[in-house]
């Protein structure tokens, strides 16, 4: 009796084999016409109080005692952000947005009891005012190639037995079964697959020289600090389908032969970390990780590390440095990682995005990979697509797709009707790309070219309201407060930038600081001793090139065009379309705005403080914002 | 016999030794052979007839670091197709490679991390000499008052060769200084006053105080790089 209880407690699988009845047990016990209710449960719906909703179900569940008729499960992040809380019926894939728990009993009653369909949580298409009912037909989704992300609607990331269901650790198992060490790295060389992270450095040659790495003890890390302002992808991941980091992480340790493995996940990812790590313990009580994986003997451990709030420290260097307990500060790179990284031991270090690319690399093979995307750029990459944007979130395209596409098709223009001006993409090492570079098709190589980077995926559309010069200031106060200190260039480097910036915005530019801002951006390309340094002056560089007549404005006519910089703005009332109402000067908190009921006011130029309450309130648009 | 220049010795010797140990590179034009080991900066220090490359955060007592950046110099490994810049105090010498010096580049670069140093320390000695040697006059940024570069070496020397790392460098960006354990004023037990620290000083930023102690600088940042506005005109030297 204890023995059958200790076997039904023990879930350790100890052959490939069992793996493989494991998962095809789990598919048959699957009833794929039964209903499944998938509710994002990702930090962006959170946000919208996704968890209320996750609430309402479970109660109301429960109480209708439906739990037997439906699954209903809590998922990582779908991708449609801007239209959370997200919630999917499967088997149809039924799309209903921006759920709010008052809704839970009408959707219980009218889809799951009568199959129906709640109408008003339809998206409704603002293109074509047509209402859409599946997932399938949303633009929003339906032009993406979800490979990774896709896995992020279907399992529940906190239940390994989903994520083996869903065909989770084949790749895995394919690699124990048969394929040696050199294959591996072969695969991936040969699928073309580039980091992730921000480098694009070709991952199968990483793998190589760190196969080729002398030494018994080496190391695989996964580099979850994603800082870039924005992009939001790795979180994603890592909440929503952490198994499949794990997984590649797994191969990867194999490849190279490593037997410890690190997640270095920045401090501000809780839930991240909260899921990670209860898969790292289900993967170990299931066999899939720690001593003799899967009975072949193989052994390799994950431990997770939280960063301790520092950009720089998704530098691989200064990542390695935090992860050995000192000041995460970068190390010039003559020697690679690959070589002598982590206590200086051949360490593979990749981007989370890159690792989950691995257990699909192995499954579907090479050259399948390798069909997807440009020449120079294989496979799908996930952007976060934010900013000016109708449908911000996370998008997941083969590389080779416009720009255009991304904004337009997928993103669905820019709202309120407001033109366009820019998309900045690679985060703070990245730069602005104006309209006329729209269809460029997006690759590692097509960006670069135009003076920005693919970085890691941040995709940041800007429009007529936003300042370039405050965008650039805003990337350069960014990047000043996250530089480590160490090199001279950067350190002081970005302190005068951040002056230069400052001075322009505040209506205390002079002509020369155009030739000063280009000449830092080279002393901090030439001199700076890591990427952050090196990339640094990027936002600067680009908004020159793309938008100088802004710079001029500020500098020469000290005007911001697009009425951002207060310093530069002035408010006036046009008396012809005051009303005298006085709403404007009720609201004003220093008293600028006198006139008499029903005559036109005046706002008293020396007493104003731009706050633009005044252009806010007017309900005749009788204040001038210039 | 092979013929060759030993770093570190004082006259040329000519000496036989194994041709393995040997790297044969060339210097601003001209072939030159060294032990191998040894880094760019090292393997260049007394060479004759080449020119001195600057270098404030390097002392051969304590491992390199790469902070000041001024001794980047140009390297080719490709036969001179094309040339990029690293730290020579820490970039390996490799068969083959060809460096440049004081090429126009270099040279460029190092006019410009030496207006950044002296708008940070303008009253500080080396860097008014090293400022003059490369035609800097006035830096076009806000001053700072500062004689400490933060180059570490006080940290290093007391980390590495005394072995009690009694300081430290701490904060990051610009609020980066050097600093005892808890902002102490005064250093405690932890520091056994061997004033090496002192020593190694390139700037004299820290002095050994009357106690016995070393005197640590304390960083001072102009208002203007905080990122607020410098009030009232008093903005930046390239208005005033």
């Amino acid at each position: 009796m204890v023995e059958q209880v200790r076997k039904l407690l023990d879930k350790k699988l100890n052959s490939i084999q069992g793996l493989e009845e494991l998962r095809k047990s789990l598919q048959a016990d699957k009833d794929s016409s039964r209903m499944v209710i998938s509710v994002c449960g990702g930090t962006g719906c959170r946000a919208s109080g996704a968890e209320a909703v996750v609430e309402a179900f479970a109660e109301e569940i429960e109480r209708q005692e439906l739990a037997a008729k439906i699954e209903f499960k809590e998922t990582g992040c779908h991708g449609f952000c801007e239209r959370g809380p997200v919630v999917v019926i499967g088997p149809k894939k039924i799309f209903y947005q921006r759920v709010q728990p008052e809704d839970v009993p009408e959707i219980i009653a009218e889809t799951v009891v009568k199959g129906g369909v709640v109408r008003r949580l339809l998206y409704t298409d603002p293109a074509t005012d047509e209402e859409i009912t599946y997932e399938t037909d949303v633009p929003f989704y339906n032009r993406q190639t979800r490979h990774i992300l896709g896995a992020n609607g279907e399992i529940d990331p906190t239940d390994i037995e989903q994520y083996i269901a869903a065909g989770g650790y084949a790749a895995l198992a394919k690699v124990l079964a048969g394929m040696t060490p050199e294959a591996i790295v072969k695969e991936i060389t040969e699928s073309g697959l580039r980091g992730r992270g921000g480098g694009g450095f070709p991952t199968g040659r990483k793998w190589q020289s760190c196969r080729a790495a002398a030494g018994e003890v080496k190391y695989v890390l996964c580099n979850a600090d994603e800082g870039d302002p924005g992009a939001y992808q790795d979180r994603s991941i890592l909440e929503g389908n952490p198994h499949s980091v794990i997984e590649g992480m797994i191969i990867g340790a194999y490849a190279i032969g490593a037997g410890q493995g690190y997640i270095y996940v920045r401090n501000e990812y809780p839930l991240a970390v909260e899921h990670a790590r209860a898969a790292l313990d289900q993967a170990v009580e299931y066999g899939l990780l720690g001593e003799d994986i899967l009975g072949t003997g193989f052994d390799f451990k994950v431990t997770i590390n939280k960063g301790g709030g520092a950009f720089v420290c998704g530098e691989s260097s200064a990542l390695i440095a935090s992860l050995e307990g000192k000041v995460g500060e970068p190390r010039a790179k003559y020697v690679h990682m690959s070589e002598k990284g982590l206590w200086d031991k051949p360490s593979l270090l990749n981007n989370v995005k890159t690792w989950a690319n691995v257990p699909l690399i192995i499954n579907k093979g090479a050259d399948w990979y390798a069909k997807i995307g440009t020449p120079g750029s294989k496979g799908t990459m996930i952007f976060s697509l934010v900013g000016k944007i109708n449908n911000s979130g996370l998008v997941e395209v083969p590389f080779g797709i416009t720009l255009r596409e991304m904004i337009y098709d997928i993103g669905g223009g820019i709202p309120n009707g407001k033109k366009f001006k820019a998309v900045q993409t690679g985060g703070p090492s990245g730069g602005c790309i104006p309209e006329e570079f729209l269809d460029t098709p997006v690759d590692f190589d097509a960006l670069t070219k135009l003076g920005s980077m693919m970085g890691s995926g941040g995709m940041i559309v800007m429009d007529e309201d936003n300042c370039m010069v405050d965008v650039a200031r805003y990337f350069i106060e960014f990047l000043k407060g996250e530089s480590c200190g160490k090199c001279t260039p950067c350190r002081e480097g970005l302190a005068k930038l951040s002056e230069i910036l400052n001075r322009i915005t505040h209506g205390q530019g002079v002509p020369e600081d155009l030739e000063l801002m280009a000449d830092l951006g080279e002393i901090l390309h030439d001199g700076a001793l890591c990427a952050l340094g090196k990339s640094a002056a990027n936002p600067v560089l680009s908004t020159l090139k793309y938008f100088k007549d802004e710079y001029l404005a500020h500098i020469n006519e000290k005007k911001c065009p697009a009425g951002v910089c207060r310093e530069l703005l002035t408010f006036s009332i046009d008396p012809e379309k005051c009303t005298g109402c006085g709403v404007c000067a009720r609201g004003c908190s220093t008293n600028a705005i006198s006139g008499e009921k029903k005559q036109p006011h005046v706002i008293n130029q020396g007493m104003c403080i731009k706050c633009g309450v005044c252009y806010d309130a007017c309900k005749f648009g009788a204040v001038i914002k210039e | 016999m092979t013929k060759y220049w030993l770093s570190g010795e004082k006259s040329v010797d000519v000496v036989e030794a194994e041709d393995a140990d040997v790297v044969h590179f060339s210097v601003d034009d001209k072939d030159v052979m060294v032990s191998g080991g040894q880094t760019i900066y090292e393997a260049l220090q007394r060479m004759p007839g080449i020119a001195e490359i600057p270098a404030l955060c390097y002392h051969p007592a304590v491992r390199p670091y790469g902070a000041c950046r001024l001794c980047t110099v140009e390297v080719s490994e490709d036969g001179g197709k094309t040339f990029r810049f690293v730290a020579s105090c820490l970039y390996p010498v490799k068969e083959g490679m060809m460096v440049k010096t004081n090429s126009e580049k270099v040279r460029k670069l190092r006019k410009g991390i030496i207006e950044l140093l002296l708008a940070r320390c303008p009253n500080t000695q080396i860097i008014k000499e090293l400022a003059a040697e490369y035609g800097v006059e006035k830096p076009r940024f806000a001053l700072g008052d500062n004689d400490c570069i933060l180059c570490g070496l006080c940290v290093r020397a007391c980390q590495e060769i005394i072995g009690k790392s009694a300081i430290s460098l701490v904060n990051r960006g610009i609020y980066k200084e050097v600093a005892a354990p808890f902002y102490a004023y005064e250093l405690g037990e932890g520091c056994i006053g061997c004033g090496d620290c002192a020593f190694v000083c390139p700037t004299g930023a820290i002095v050994m105080g009357p106690n016995g102690k070393p005197q640590l600088p304390r960083v001072k940042i102009p208002y203007a790089e905080i990122g607020a506005m410098a009030a009232q005109g008093k903005a930046s030297a390239s208005q005033g």
